[in-house]
């Protein structure tokens, strides 16, 4: 079966990224297909490669970009909801003269109608968020 | 249809409109702060109780423990599971709510 994952939350705020993450390995142990994640809203701070939590605590951003390079799995980040929050590839902060790219490795940053694309793919949609 | 529950019934009512808006016999998984949601003698067991009558209820493991909550603790009926668990019933029912 196909899902596609939304995440409208970001890391260490509550408990949905945490919960997507695991749903999402689940879900590829179970032989199913992940579509695409989709990163909106708070929930592109996920894509943050700038993050660097304690050692002894997990971290959520590598944790992604390890599970992507693992499934080959899709991380969309919304430009939208990245550009009022700071999150920017190398293409996005030359254009708009930010000294530093901050995306973290298996991210991309694309736009909303990749959610909707999502929503017609999957078979299950599951959203994650507060 | 699954409708997913994640936040305590002490802090937001999106457990009760779940119950209020889903048909029933449908499938409702409590994650996250909603596990609070299953315990017996708090506030809203009754509730709860009379709700295991209509719906199927199940309760995720990990967050179960993650806050210290021993099965014992549970409401009758409430049925408890995994991630793996919590694939399953997505991919049992045919749409997915997640009342957040």
């Amino acid at each position: 079966m196909k899902f596609g994952i939304v995440i409208n939350e970001g890391p260490y705020q509550h408990q949905s990224s945490d919960t997507a993450y695991h749903f999402t390995k689940a879900a590829l142990a179970a032989g199913h297909t992940i579509v695409r994640v989709f990163y909106y809203h708070d929930g592109v701070n996920n894509g943050n490669n700038l993050a660097t939590p304690p050692q002894d605590d997990r971290d959520i951003v590598k944790r992604w970009s390890a599970l992507s390079k693992e499934h080959n799995l899709d991380l969309v980040v919304c430009v939208a909801a990245a550009q009022r929050r700071g999150i920017v590839d190398a293409d996005q902060a030359k254009r708009s003269g930010k000294h530093a790219e901050n995306l973290a490795d298996g991210f991309r940053i694309s736009g909303l109608g990749q959610l909707i694309e999502t929503g017609i793919e999957a078979d299950r949609l599951m959203v994650f968020g507060d | 249809m699954l409708h997913t529950v994640n936040k305590s019934p002490f802090q937001k009512n999106s457990f009760d409109t779940s119950l209020r808006l889903s048909r029933k016999g449908s499938d409702i998984l409590l994650i996250e702060d909603a596990v609070y949601a299953a315990l017996k003698d708090s506030a809203i067991a009754k509730t709860v109780k009379q709700a295991v009558t209509t719906h199927s209820i199940y309760v995720l493991e990990p967050d179960l423990m993650a806050r210290g909550l021993q099965p014992a603790r549970l409401i009758k009926g409430i049925q408890i599971v995994g991630y793996e668990g919590f694939v399953e019933l997505a991919v049992k029912n045919d749409k997915v709510q997640s009342w957040l």
